[in-house]
Parts: C-alpha cells; sequence; structure tokens
C-alpha cells in the first residue's frame, strides 16, 4: 500500500517541482490578476498568463518538441509566422486610415516615434545584449505586440516571452506612461491648439490607399511582406465594401481564434528556466524606455513640424505615433481636453495611430533585413 | 445661437438634457462615444433646448446636429 502511494508521489508532478516554478507560478497570478480584475488587456493577457502556468507543471510536457500539444500551437502559428499576419489580417480590416488619407503629413508623426526604436537598439547593445536580442527588445518601443512577437520570434526565439509580455504591458498602461512625457516636453498653449478640420475622404481613396501603400512598402522594404501583405489585405476588405463576410471573419472569428493560440503559445515560452534570468527584468527596463523615447520623439516631431507649417498641429498628437491603437489616440484626447475642453483631438490622433503601426512594421522589417 | 454639433464621429451615448430645460455656458449635454471612449460635449453659450436630432445609440458624424438650443 506505501509502495503503491510512493509511487504515485514520484510519477506526479509535485517532487518534480522547482522554486523556479513556483515564482512563474506567482508571475502568473499576477498576470491573471491584472487580466480578469483591471483589465489589462484581458483578450492576451488571459491566455498568456493560463500558458505561463501550464508549461510550469512538471512533467505534462506541454512544450515538449514534436509531442507537446502547446508546442505545436507555437511551432505552426509563431515559429512558421502564421499567427502574427492573421492578426494583421483582422486588424487592417478594423483599422480607418482616413484620418491619415486627410492629413497625409500625420506620416512623418509615426515615422519620427520610431526613433525610440533605434536609440534603444544601441541602448540594449551597451547592456551587453547580442544584434539580434538587441533589435528584439528595440520593437517593444513601437508597442504593436503583433509585430513584436514576429520580429522577436525571427531575432531571439528565447526572449519571446519577456517581449511579448512588455510590448502588451505598455500597451495597457498608455495612460499612465504617455501623459507625464506629454505634459513634460509641450506647453499648455500648445495643448490647447485647435486643429483645422480634416477634410473628407472619398471612398476611393479609401479603396486605393491599402493598394498603393502595400505595393510601395514591398517595393522598398520586401521583408515588411508578411504583415504588410496581410494588412492590407484586411483593409481592402474592409474598404472595397463587397466583401463584409470576409472583412467581418477577419475581424471577428479569425482574429479571436488565433489570439487564443497566440496568447497560450507566448505564455508557453516561459518556463522557469528561461524567463527567470536578470536579462528579462533589462528587457522589461529597455522596453519601457524604448516606449517612453519613441513618445517623446513623436512629440518633439510634431513641434518641428510646426515650425514649417502655417496650420499648426497639435503636438500631443505626435504621441500617438507609437502604434498603440487606439490607446495612445485616446490618451492624446483625454490630455488635449484637460488643457481645453473643447478640443477634440482623437480622430486628429487616429492619423498618426495607424500611421505608427505601418511605421513600426517599417522598423521591424529594417531590422530584420539587416540583422536576421 | 448656433446648434450643437457633433464635434467628432461616434454614437451617442447620453443625452443629458430634455426639451424645454434651460442651458448654460459650459454645461455637459450630450455624451458621445467613440473608439470604446466617452466624450462629453459641452454648451457653447446659454439658451432653452427646442428640440433634441438624435436619441441614444445612433451613430452620428461629424458636423451632425445633436440639439437645437434656442
Amino acid at each position: 500500500m506505501l509502495d503503491i502511494l510512493k509511487e504515485l508521489l514520484f510519477s506526479s508532478g509535485v517532487v518534480s517541482l522547482t522554486g523556479g516554478n513556483l515564482v512563474m507560478w506567482l508571475v502568473s497570478f499576477v498576470l491573471l490578476y491584472l487580466a480578469i480584475k483591471k483589465q489589462y488587456e484581458p483578450l492576451l493577457l488571459l491566455p498568456i498568463a493560463f500558458g505561463i502556468l501550464i508549461v510550469n507543471l512538471p512533467l505534462t510536457y506541454l512544450m515538449e518538441p514534436e509531442h507537446g500539444l502547446v508546442w505545436f500551437f507555437y511551432h505552426y502559428g509563431i515559429e512558421m509566422d502564421i499567427i502574427p499576419p492573421l492578426i494583421f489580417l483582422g486588424l487592417g480590416a478594423m483599422i480607418d486610415f482616413g484620418p491619415l488619407i486627410a492629413n497625409p503629413k500625420t506620416m512623418l508623426l509615426g515615422a519620427g516615434a520610431q526613433a525610440g526604436l533605434y536609440v534603444t537598439f544601441f541602448a540594449a547593445v551597451l547592456f551587453g545584449f547580442d544584434l539580434q536580442e538587441a533589435g528584439a527588445i528595440a520593437i517593444i518601443g513601437g508597442a504593436d505586440g503583433p509585430t513584436t512577437i514576429y520580429l522577436t520570434s525571427k531575432l531571439a526565439p528565447h526572449l519571446l516571452g519577456a517581449t511579448a509580455v512588455s510590448a502588451y504591458a505598455y500597451m495597457a498602461l498608455v495612460p499612465i506612461i504617455q501623459p507625464p512625457m506629454m505634459k513634460l516636453l509641450t506647453t499648455e498653449k500648445e495643448r490647447k491648439i485647435v486643429m483645422t478640420k480634416l477634410r473628407p475622404v472619398s471612398k476611393l481613396q479609401k479603396v486605393c490607399f491599402p493598394i498603393i501603400t502595400a505595393m510601395t512598402i514591398m517595393l522598398v522594404v520586401p521583408p515588411a511582406a508578411p504583415l504588410i501583405s496581410m494588412l492590407m489585405l484586411g483593409n481592402l476588405f474592409k474598404e472595397s465594401g463587397v466583401v463584409e463576410r470576409l472583412s467581418k471573419s477577419a475581424s471577428n472569428e479569425l482574429m479571436n481564434i488565433v489570439t487564443i493560440f497566440l496568447g497560450l503559445s507566448v505564455g508557453a515560452t516561459m518556463t522557469a528556466g528561461t524567463f527567470l534570468s536578470p536579462k528579462v527584468l533589462f528587457i522589461f527596463f529597455l522596453g519601457l524606455f524604448a516606449f517612453i523615447v519613441s513618445t517623446g520623439a513623436g512629440l518633439i516631431m510634431a513641434k518641428i513640424m510646426n515650425l514649417f507649417l502655417k496650420d499648426k498641429i497639435n503636438p500631443l498628437i505626435g504621441a500617438a505615433g507609437v502604434s498603440a491603437v487606439p490607446m495612445a489616440a485616446r490618451c492624446v484626447h483625454k490630455v488635449g481636453s484637460e488643457a481645453n475642453r473643447r478640443n477634440y483631438l482623437l480622430m486628429y490622433a487616429m492619423g498618426p495611430n495607424v500611421a505608427g503601426v505601418i511605421g513600426t512594421v517599417v522598423a521591424a522589417a529594417i531590422l530584420l533585413q539587416n540583422l536576421g | 445661437m448656433p446648434d450643437l454639433l457633433a464635434p467628432i464621429a461616434g454614437n451617442v451615448w447620453k443625452i443629458l438634457v430634455a426639451v424645454g430645460d434651460k442651458v448654460e455656458l459650459d454645461d455637459e449635454l450630450v455624451i458621445l462615444e467613440a473608439l470604446k471612449m466617452e466624450t462629453p460635449i459641452y454648451c457653447d453659450d446659454s439658451g432653452t433646448v427646442t428640440a433634441i436630432k438624435v436619441k441614444e445609440g445612433d451613430a452620428v458624424n461629424d458636423g451632425d446636429v445633436l440639439l437645437v438650443i434656442g
């Protein structure tokens, strides 16, 4: 009888538990709490947190190559680069590029905000990360989850959990991280600037935009193709108005399905062995640094543009050049309305915000081209 | 005085006044919802609400009339 109990005990996962596993449980519980109670990016944090928990239960072999259930999700979904482009397909079907088409100069803000990426890249190299790792860390500054996952899985797959979690965490923390930077770099008078009305955008322009943008970007930076092609196809579904079923499937059912596998797989890369190292703490720190520098770069870019523009723009919209859509635009709107309650910056901020998505993909493609 | 126009596209979330109400400068009259964010729309002058052109849940475009204030 005692032998049977002994055998049961030794074949269970309990005896194989390590201290690291327990720490990862704690990380998982904290993320579950943030997702469920605080509703920070719950659609992603919840499956990520659960992924962390199950992969830190010993002897389950869920991430065992060629055997584990979650490994198959990870291998086919992320390692083979299928899920991030599918997310972009859905994103494209949801994004309205109208504000960007109405005010194309906001593209500069979306590009300017990527400066943080490059600053962080060099900072990460100084901290001792190799070039590939530095590239994966720098992209966190773009605050775009799928692009971060895409690039990290290509350049430094062992950092995937850390870069993905920090990208999504900073996206959720936009309302806390961005306002102090916005207030620091702008004057009350600048924040009060009311912008001139956006010109109306015709349907023809909206239909042509994804086609022309896809062609231009893919011709100039071919490695951006997987993400940009899907983003623009999704947008063409939406704007053409003739394939509503495809547009809805891409932005709802398909997006929801792949989100489950994305979250779970990313979480499952975070075993105690890979996650619990001082490097990871640095990644969170450098990611935050990247995000702050990107916000600042967008704001400064807007101020520089104002030196040349007759109709001044409100420099706050520069902060929306990071690609956290639509969190950054909402944040700009809120800070703008605090300075002038009749200032409705939301749609103006959406221009640089959607430009930021494109900018981050291009930045990722350039990093990939040079480091991959 | 001019009508109250929607400054951004969105959905009408809440209408905080009724026909006949007296309103003053800076009163919160309507709350619009755009990109899952509530945006209050304030009164530009004082007057009386003579008509409400939208109902809660309606989608409005930038520049649509929300309320007529006489």
